[in-house]
């Protein structure tokens, strides 16, 4: 299946981004072959609704499920809505150990919004 | 690591002075932590005031996108006014036929953009002000300015508190000292979001308690733990008892209360945080005693963290 | 509103619109000016002035004017509703919405009324017509009757809502166009900080009142706060609070800056208290009356003075 980590750089034994919706790349792997591909955080520099214009680009990567350190309340209920299961990025250090992590079972599922959010959206 | 926000509904309560003198008494007093501060009163920035920084980077902060009208396509037609909410699109003036926007109304939804028939409109990013890394006496600082009259400052907050969290992370730092900004709108929200504890720092005034009481609900509704210290406690015992009364009854810890002293004035002047210029003086003695309680629950809170 | 002004004042009081702001917080600003109001509502000649309190994320001057409010009204912001019905989720509202406040996921589509401005793109560009658009309130007008015969109009913003300036705008168009007809002289009393809801406040304006104390905090705020009012051409003046508690810079930065220094409010302890049991300037020291009535006479001639305008709308 389709994995989805938060990381701060491109590829496998890149560190991985606590943030969900600001981290900076989207490494997606096929648990299966190991196949990985990694895209740019267009929202990282949004101005506001990072979390929910994450959201969109996981759904429309059809993952099954998404790694990382942190989701706040707008990404929680769009990823839930997207039917995405979103699992705590926990000890993993690097994109590899998070999958391996999550194959291992050894991650946990968030199933409530984990953080405040980084609002950074309407107001000024 | 754990992030500390100092907030208090009204301004100039003395949140600086608070956050000035714990970013002093992490990294000289006791108990020592390592702390990255964090200045999120990014509409008037005031903690490198007292110090000491030494800009180490300065980054534009790019943001809040203006729609700008081409007045050499504008034919005119109106659309663009019609479908601002935000009364920015202003109509030709005398004899011309094309529309333009005043930047400043602009809320840079765009929906201008999308209806105009004739493609005339573009959406122009703003310089919308600056934020700096700087090593100051007391560790890592992280600072912005905003420019006059622009918006926006929410997003600033939120970038200035992340570049904090991602050094403080790297680091392996203890504590982001956050210094908020007073009010409870975007700029507060953004401060608050993220925060492991916020310290109000409320001053006995009728128009202090009143923000106090606010600025508790704002903590209460996005569930961060609040504490709360009483600045230039002695000003007016009464509304100092009424705020611990308050306190009591909404179940939010005290930790401290904090003299009225000229020498936090006289401090400001010289640049300096006041438990630093002048350790023995009586807020100084105070502000050591409330950063034991607070350092000490963010301590205890990171144990806890690391067992769960 | 020049114009108009001008054909309602008729005597020899023009309806100025006096802008109180200060950069930094706590400085007096709500203290001077709930004073400036009650001093012009003594004076015999004239209309009491209106007052509006736009610092709606911590509204304070109700607890020295004490209003009866009479009036209240919601502040909403129309955001979208989505008819799964009709909606095909294309994807359309997502991407004209710069906030990302609605959100397109498989077959359903998302509204996060938290992000959302109300700008209604989203219901302009749908091809289906499934977006129709309801209300959400996000604060509160209420007017009435202050002390000394002032009205008095304030905003106040919800807990948990981000946007202050919708509240704001809609206090202005609220409380000040029947008070301007009338001739009344409008005293705002605005947020701290140098950004949006500042802007908002002051926009319009003919007059800003600069409240700042001489300390390091104080001068640097109040330098933001004459940008933003260099930025917008209002003229402005500074009262100097708390004065003796810390250095002479912004007595200089006042002088090169060109700005008057219209009033000095030395720092004493009886004030202090007294402001913070929720006594105005002028019950705790009268004699501050017909200094704060000559502060206003300065602002009236300096206000006439032509000035370069960018921003007069609002």
């Amino acid at each position: 299946m389709k994995l989805i980590i938060t990381a701060t750089a491109p590829g496998l034994e890149a560190p991985v981004d606590p943030r969900f919706g600001r981290g900076a790349y989207f490494v997606v792997v096929d648990t299966d072959t190991m196949q990985w591909q990694a895209h740019k955080n267009e929202a990282v520099n949004a101005a506001g609704g990072a979390g929910t214009q994450a959201a969109q680009f996981v759904a429309q990567q059809a993952a099954g499920a998404v790694i990382s350190g942190d989701f706040g309340p707008n990404a929680y209920i769009a990823l839930a809505a997207g039917e995405v299961k979103m699992y705590l990025l926990g000890a993993s250090q690097t994109v590899s150990e998070a999958v391996a992590n999550y194959v291992g079972g050894k991650l946990q599922e968030v199933r409530a919004p984990t953080g405040a959010g980084h609002h950074g959206g309407r107001g000024g | 690591m754990k992030q500390l926000v100092f907030l208090s509904g009204k301004g100039g309560t003395g949140k600086t002075v608070v956050a000035a003198a714990f970013a002093h008494l992490a990294a000289e007093g006791a108990p020592r932590l390592r702390a990255v501060l964090a200045d999120a009163d990014v509409d008037a920035a005031n903690l490198d005031l007292v110090l000491g920084p030494r800009p180490l980077e300065a980054h534009d902060f790019v943001s809040g996108a203006v729609a700008t009208i081409d007045a050499q396509l504008c034919r005119g037609c109106g659309v663009c006014y019609a479908v601002c909410r935000f009364a920015a699109v202003l109509p030709p003036a005398d004899g011309r036929t094309a529309y333009a926007v005043d930047p400043i109304a602009c809320e840079g939804c765009a929906a201008c953009v999308y209806q105009c028939p004739e493609a005339a409109i573009q959406m122009t990013p703003q310089l919308a002000g600056r934020w700096f890394r700087s090593d100051s006496r007391y560790g890592p600082l992280f600072h912005a300015s905003l420019r006059p009259a622009q918006e926006n400052s929410g997003k600033l907050v939120t970038l200035v508190k992340q570049q904090a969290r991602l050094l403080a992370l790297d680091d392996g730092c203890d504590v982001v000292l956050v210094d908020g900004p007073p009010g409870i709108g975007c700029p507060a929200i953004s401060a608050i979001s993220g925060a492991d504890l916020a310290l109000i720092v409320a001053e006995p005034t009728a128009a202090g308690i009143h923000d106090m009481a606010r600025v508790l609900e704002m903590t209460a509704h996005f569930r961060v733990t609040a504490l709360v210290c009483i600045n230039k406690a002695d000003i007016y015992p009464e509304a100092a008892a009424q705020i611990e009364a308050y306190c009591r009854a909404e179940g939010v810890a005290l930790v401290g209360r904090i003299p009225f002293d000229t020498a936090v004035t006289e401090a400001l002047v010289h640049g300096q945080p006041v438990t630093a210029y002048r350790p023995a003086a009586p807020a100084a003695l105070a502000l050591a005693e409330v950063w034991r309680r607070v350092a000490d629950r963010l301590v205890e809170d990171a144990a806890k963290g690391e067992r769960s | 509103m020049a114009a108009g002004a001008a054909e309602a004042r008729g005597g020899a009081t023009p309806p100025l619109r006096i802008a109180v702001a200060s950069g930094k917080g706590g400085t007096g600003k709500t203290t001077v000016a709930v004073s400036l109001a009650l001093s012009l509502a003594a004076d015999a000649q004239g209309l009491p002035p209106a007052f509006l309190d736009c610092d709606v994320e911590g509204p304070n001057a109700h607890l020295f004017l004490r209003p009866n409010f009479e009036r209240r009204e919601d502040v909403a912001i129309q955001i979208p509703r989505v008819d799964a019905a009709k909606c095909t989720a294309c994807g359309r509202c997502a991407e004209v919405c710069q906030y990302h406040a609605i959100v397109v996921l498989g077959r359903r589509t998302l509204v996060f009324p938290q992000l959302c401005h109300g700008c209604g793109s989203c219901t302009l560009v749908c091809p289906e017509d499934a977006i129709s658009e309801e209300p959400h309130v996000i604060g509160v007008l209420e007017a009435g009757a202050a002390a000394g015969d002032i009205p008095f109009a304030r905003g106040v913003l919800n807990v948990g809502e981000p946007m202050a300036v919708p509240i704001i705008r809609q206090l202005k168009q609220w409380g000040l166009a029947a008070h301007s007809a009338a001739g009344r002289t409008a005293i705002l009393d605005a947020p701290p900080g140098a950004s949006c809801p500042v802007v908002e406040t002051v926009r319009g304006a003919d007059y800003l009142l600069f409240v700042t104390e001489p300390t390091p905090f104080g001068l640097h705020d109040l330098r933001l706060a004459a940008d933003v009012a260099a930025e917008l051409g209002i003229p402005a003046g500074v009262v100097i609070n708390r004065d003796g508690i810390g250095d002479a810079a912004v007595d200089a930065f006042c002088a090169d800056a060109g700005l008057p220094v219209l009033l000095r409010i030395p720092f004493e302890r009886a004030i202090a208290e007294g402001v913070a049991q929720g006594r105005t300037l002028v019950e705790i020291h009268p004699e501050y009356a017909p200094r704060l009535r000559s502060l206003f006479a300065a602002i009236v001639e300096q206000a006439a003075r032509p000035a370069a305008r960018k921003g007069d709308s609002g």
